[in-house]
């Protein structure tokens, strides 16, 4: 944690603790921008970036063209041109043309100039389900980011660590895809210190220490269970929840020290369920702990489909009963 | 008064010397005996760099080539207006341009080896690498001249592509955000003719390219990319009106893709040879030396000087790529993040040890 945190905390949402720990970084070094679509005068469609237009100008809170592609093209030209960009793209369901940027550019510049130019951006888009929106407004695509080198992938689900985790991104040399837990921007208010503060990337939280199933989730899906946890709580089935917070860099240290201690692991995201982040979660502890294994990696996850329309999203996404049953499984196993 | 004419748009084509090395004396820039041969050594230079590039490509000593040949005159006229300070975005084929700006011969060799450190650009030059997805870097070069402008730097951005690359979406969005932002890049398209196998004609059904800045708001200009006075004039615009915090602006250099388009391909397949010929009667380096001569600033033995001492230089160059020591496999590792996360960091042992699971 930074020595330059205060005493002083406000009551924050997710979203509102995105908007401070941007205002705190941005007045700290002239070098951050922000651009994207929407993101000046309107304070952008999530109101993320609310007030900083007007604190800022324009030179610094910079509504762009209509265009994804050209939002981080440009964003990594900045960054070249010594900026610390932030930029934001407005849903995860319209990164598409982005990627080409994303992928073959951002995550390489580094290493294809062997360490003279580096690509100090922030992708920040708000990703995931739950909100009744239409189509292409509610997908999560953290494993493409995941499996290419080169991104960091961090996924805030407090306000606290949203601000914490957003400053070290902005501060990090690297590229980072900053995803939002849209569904919870606004489900509740926590303690935020003013000023800033760090929540480092790669460091996993243990946000219920139990003894005889791990559950590893991020973002939206740390609600769900963390209500698994509470319900079976009452049958005395001790549930350890891990909030990861970064998949990369991945703290495989507090994944296998937990996996080790309760012999049981259940996986919980809301992206499809092949090749997702679980997967390669279920990988790591089979090549880690797998002496220590009481039973099957669990994945509790969405679908290997699109993701329905508003009227059916519920039943897609995993909610308390799902995980409680993914938990079962395992204790019955 | 329901219809009215909202906007109309001049694009002017630049010629300067024709194709026998006649000048427009009208348009004939001032430029210094020493200048202008200054110039004709840089367009042999990158001759000659092409030439051993295709012959060590051709004895298996690099891998697969894009070759120059027949726009070093467009290469030079541009690179002859740029500093060390200003930025070079190129796409794969402006190898001329880099080594105008001073970026030592065997580090192009070395890149088309296969050896990433071709891409360790002198600290002193501004040379980003060559970008392989067609038409990706020109929005950084928007984004490096947006840059430029928010810092009110005097340097100038120059994003290099071809024809085929002005399809690109990227194409669009560079030139749109550099309009928006009144960006200090000047976006220069060496027409070629050719990408791969697909001509001029099939990317657009616009007269030229250079017409498209007026939908950016922009200027632009057709030049003969052959003549190296016009490019030099058109550029040197281009790069005051940047400079000067005025904005972005395209260059449309005509120019032809003298060879194929890479090692890897045959032009002979898609190509008449009554076109090759035609573009050979209007050949860069031919012409300019017609013109130096014209001006009695040429010899036979200056020429004769000239290719020896080039000669000389470009064959250094090769022993200097070939001393250089083989690179090390786990170098891949190593660039990937300025903090390698524990996955790596055990990939990478593992590797060192011989592990190879």
């Amino acid at each position: 944690m930074s020595a330059r945190t205060t005493d002083k905390t406000q009551k924050l949402t997710l979203v509102q603790a995105v908007t401070d720990a941007l205002q705190c970084a941005m007045r700290e070094d002239p070098s951050i921008i922000v651009l994207g679509e929407d993101v000046g005068l309107n304070g952008g469609v999530f109101r993320a970036t609310d007030g900083l237009y007007k604190e800022f100008g324009a030179d610094r809170v910079i509504d762009t063209p209509l265009a994804e592609n050209g939002i981080v093209g440009s964003a990594i030209g900045l960054a070249i041109g010594g900026f610390r960009p932030v930029a934001e793209i407005q849903f995860t369901g319209f990164v598409y043309p982005a990627v080409n940027q994303i992928f073959a550019h951002a995550a390489r510049y580094r290493n294809r100039t062997r360490g003279r130019y580096s690509v100090p951006l922030v992708v920040r888009m708000p990703y995931g389900g739950g909100i009744h929106a239409p189509e292409h407004h509610s997908e999560s695509y953290e494993a493409l980011m995941v499996n290419t080198p080169g991104l960091q992938v961090v996924i805030p689900s407090t306000p606290y660590d949203a601000k914490g985790l957003l400053i070290s991104a902005i501060q990090n040399n690297d590229p980072v895809i900053f995803m939002e837990p849209k569904k919870i921007y606004r489900s509740f208010r926590e303690d935020v210190p003013e000023g800033v503060y760090h929540v480092p990337l790669g460091k996993a939280k243990v946000v219920k220490e139990g003894r005889d199933v791990t559950v590893v989730s991020y973002g939206a899906m740390m609600r769900p269970s963390l209500e698994a946890q509470e319900f079976l709580a009452r049958e005395n089935i001790s549930v350890e929840v891990i909030d990861l917070r970064s998949l990369v860099p991945l703290d495989i240290d507090t994944l296998i020290a937990s996996v080790t201690k309760t012999g049981r692991l259940v996986v919980v995201h809301e992206a499809p369920r092949s090749c997702g982040f679980g997967a390669e979660l279920t990988a790591l502890v089979n090549d880690k702990a797998l002496v220590h294994l009481l039973a099957p990696v669990e994945r509790v996850t969405g679908y290997d489909t699109i993701f329905p329309y508003a009227m059916l999203e519920h039943h897609y996404l995993p909610d308390r009963e799902r995980v409680v049953t993914g938990i079962r499984k395992t204790l019955d196993f | 008064m329901p219809r009215q004419v909202i906007f109309e748009g001049r694009i002017e084509n630049l010629s300067i010397l024709d194709k026998d090395g006649q000048v427009d004396k009208k348009l004939e820039p001032k430029l210094t005996r020493d200048q202008l041969t200054g110039m004709y050594r840089l367009m042999v230079m990158m001759r000659k760099f092409d030439e051993k590039a295709l012959n060590l490509q051709r004895q298996g000593r690099i891998g697969t080539y894009g070759s120059l040949r027949g726009q070093e005159a467009a290469q030079a006229g541009i690179a002859f207006n740029l500093t060390k300070t200003d930025w070079v975005v190129p796409s794969f084929r402006e190898h001329g341009v880099m080594m105008a700006l001073g970026l030592p011969m065997h580090l192009i060799y070395s890149y088309w080896k296969g050896d990433e450190r071709g891409n360790i650009v002198p600290p002193d030059l501004r040379i980003l690498p060559a970008s392989v997805p067609v038409g990706s870097q020109l929005v950084h070069a928007a984004g490096l001249g947006m840059a430029m402008r928010l810092r009110d730097e005097p340097s100038v951005v120059v994003g290099f592509a071809g024809d085929g690359a002005t399809s690109e979406g990227d194409f669009h969005e560079a030139l749109n955000f550099a309009g928006v932002f009144n960006a200090r890049t000047v976006f220069f398209i060496q027409n070629n003719q050719w990408a791969i196998s697909v001509p001029r004609k099939r990317q657009t059904a616009a007269e030229s390219i250079a017409q498209k800045a007026l939908a950016y708001g922009i200027p632009g200009i057709q030049v003969d990319g052959n003549d190296v006075l016009a490019v030099y004039a058109a550029s040197k615009a281009a790069v005051e009106h940047a400079r000067s915090g005025k904005g972005a602006s395209l260059i449309e250099a005509v120019t032809y893709r003298m060879g194929d388009h890479t090692t890897a391909d045959d032009q002979k397949r898609y190509r008449d040879p009554d076109e090759i010929a035609y573009w050979l009667a209007r050949d860069p380096i031919d012409r300019f030396r017609k013109y130096l001569v014209s001006k009695k600033m040429w010899t036979d033995d200056n020429d004769a000087a000239l290719a020896t001492e080039m000669t000389a230089l470009v064959e250094d160059e090769v022993k200097n790529l070939e001393s250089m020591p083989a690179p090390t496999p786990v170098e891949f590792f190593d660039h990937m993040y300025e903090n390698l996360p524990w996955n790596l960091r055990e990939q990478r042992d593992a590797f060192a040890q011989g592990d190879r699971t």
